[in-house]
């Protein structure tokens, strides 16, 4: 595991800066015991700057205040950075996921949050940015981003996860941002969609709200009335800041739980209407096809759903003690109860829920676990508040069958090996 | 120049009031009234009805050579996809361990198929081709999908009435359905 340098001690800095060298670990003094763990024959980089010598990095100042005007992460953390896949026909429209293996916590940090875009990610100045609402209201308006930041504002903290992530046929792939990394979260600074509905004064017989991007997709999607009615926001701030252009700055839909296609980025329209669009993103795209041919429509909602981020596919554990920690959601509100498995599912304890548990947002959990070295499996569970529990691959499958591309929560279970290497438990047959 | 700046003043204070009608009445006076030619040039909504398709046509003909110019660099000469998607074929597939999901086997409605050529493609530059050239490319694809003859003409009132084979393919969501 990448982190485990962390737990790293030595006994003898001197000794370790003969080993950096090159030389075979000889002798007691080589025996450098870290977790249960033999370093010894591991030379040992910088090892000038391990106790008892003084660190380098304390015999100079470091760079000055104001260095850095917009902060960047630790150099050494560059490897953590975005995953995507490198042989697209075109990255117009594509996809990369957060690196959610390597994440801390329950926030995704705003340069890692994952991406889905359908006709790039367009530059827009706020200035020249308008926000028209019209169709089934009483009077169509044109709102500036200087008039829809002066509306009352609220922050909340929500997942958005792409429909497909992963599809019912990609389950196969090595690590965990592979396969689900297509979810993040941010605490979330906007006005009620309801506000702004309420300024226009919607006529009876509105029941969807068409929400269009000004992209080169100029991407649209239907919203049920009700859900704009509920927990719907119009947002322009994420984590602290402005949203990042691939989050659709200036202004996006954000729609708690409902899949991320749906929460309209860059929102520079919303078309009031009596019935949904049809558009080509909400029916050739974005349904479910079931085994007997037909395809289920307007499936909004992410439904419950865990994975253990650590350890996971591509990382290595040691014996002895390793903490379990994943991530859990689900869009019908708050996660209650993950379970996990280390026997492959023959029993289950219950995983600590870091507080504070909100709804339709991550939810991190922990259980902690002494591998006593023997090959097994690892697998989580959640349960949200509407008492519904994450489904394996295999019950779904039974339902679904695999070509329905969109709103697979199934459990992904974690091989893990005598030598320690962790790897995805789903195997193409 | 104080005299500037008060005329212009006056001048903002005048148009103020001209539109203050649209804003007075709403609960935090924010945003201004769209006018219809605004709505017009940004509302290019097409319903799966066809009702909101705009005026003008194009023929299967005109289609065929558009699409060789416009369309077939991403989605192959004949629809049969590339980087972009296949657009042609699989009609019967549906219900098989290998659905092949195109415009001809899969899309619902044929409006849609204007809509969206109009707001979205060709990729490289969307909202490009006019509304004749749109017509002509959703005859050309439906035709190539054996739904409309190769002599046809398309406009909003064709359009509208093609039956896409799937139109009755689509079911509600009947969610939770598993476990």
């Amino acid at each position: 595991m990448k982190r485990g340098s962390r737990a790293e001690t030595a006994k003898s800095s001197t000794r370790r800066q003969f080993l950096a060298a090159g030389s075979l670990a000889v002798g007691g003094a080589a025996a450098l015991v870290a977790s249960g763990e033999v370093l010894a024959a591991k030379p040992v980089a910088g090892a000038e700057n391990l106790p008892p010598n003084v660190p380098e990095w304390m015999k100079a100042p470091g760079a000055d205040v104001g260095s850095e005007p917009y902060g960047q992460p630790s150099k050494f953390e560059k490897a953590i950075v975005r995953n995507m896949r490198k042989d697209a026909k075109q990255y117009t429209s594509f996809w990369s996921g957060s690196p959610l293996e390597d994440l801390e916590g329950t926030i995704t940090p705003n340069g890692l949050f994952y991406e889905r875009h359908h006709g790039g990610i367009p530059e827009i100045d706020p200035a020249q940015h308008r926000l028209m609402v019209h169709g089934l209201v009483e009077t169509p308006m044109v709102f500036t981003m200087e008039d829809v930041r002066r509306f009352p504002a609220q922050s909340r903290t929500h997942f958005i996860e792409c429909a497909g992530n992963p599809p019912f046929t990609r389950i196969y792939a090595d690590k965990a941002s592979s396969l689900v990394g297509l979810v993040s979260c941010a605490e979330w600074v906007g006005v009620p969609l309801k506000t702004v509905l309420e300024q226009v004064s919607i006529k009876p017989g509105a029941k969807w709200v068409i929400a269009e991007g000004a992209d080169a997709a100029a991407l649209t999607r239907s919203i049920p009335i009700e859900k704009c009615l509920d927990d719907a926001m119009l947002v322009y701030g994420q984590n602290g800041e402005a949203l990042r252009p691939a989050q659709g700055y200036p202004l996006r839909v954000l729609l708690p739980g409902f899949e991320g296609n749906m929460n309209v980025k860059w929102v520079r329209r919303l078309h009031v209407t009596a019935e949904p669009a049809y558009s080509r993103e909400e029916t050739s795209k974005y349904t479910d096809s079931m085994p007997d041919g037909t395809a289920r429509k307007f499936t909004f909602v992410m439904e419950c759903k865990s994975i253990i981020t650590r350890p996971s596919g591509t990382q290595k554990i040691k014996q002895g003690f390793n903490e379990i920690s994943g991530l859990a959601w689900t869009g019908r509100g708050k996660i209650v109860k993950v379970d996990v498995s280390t026997d492959g599912g023959k029993s289950w304890q219950e995983a600590k829920l870091q507080e504070p548990v909100l709804t339709r947002a991550l939810t991190r959990f922990r259980l902690p676990w002494t591998w006593d070295g023997t090959p097994t499996t690892i697998v989580s569970r959640a349960t949200d508040e509407t008492g519904y529990v994450q489904p394996s691959f295999e019950e779904l499958k039974a339902v679904r069958g695999v070509n329905g591309v969109y709103h697979n929560n199934a459990m992904q279970p974690w091989k893990i090996a005598e030598s320690g290497e962790v790897s995805n438990a789903h195997v193409k047959a | 120049m104080h005299t500037s700046r008060l005329s212009t003043l006056a001048l903002a204070i005048g148009t103020l009031c001209l539109v203050s009608g649209a804003f007075a009445q709403t609960k935090y006076g924010l945003g201004r009234k769209a006018t219809d030619q605004e709505i017009a040039g940004w509302n290019i909504d097409v319903d799966r009805d066809g009702k909101s398709l705009p005026a003008g046509q194009g023929s299967v003909k005109q289609g065929a050579e558009l699409f060789a110019n416009q369309c077939a660099a991403c989605h192959g000469d004949k629809g049969e996809g590339g980087i972009g998607d296949r657009l042609v074929g699989g009609q019967g597939t549906l219900a098989t361990p290998k659905p092949i999901k195109t415009v001809g086997s899969f899309w619902p409605y044929a409006p849609t198929l204007f809509d969206y050529i109009r707001r979205a493609m060709p990729l490289n530059a969307p909202e490009s081709l006019t509304n004749d050239e749109v017509y002509a490319l959703s005859g050309y694809i439906l035709n190539m999908n054996g739904i409309v003859p190769a002599d046809a003409t398309m406009d909003a009132k064709s359009l509208s009435a093609v039956k896409m084979p799937n139109r009755d393919g689509f079911v509600e969501d009947p969610r939770p359905d598993v476990p």
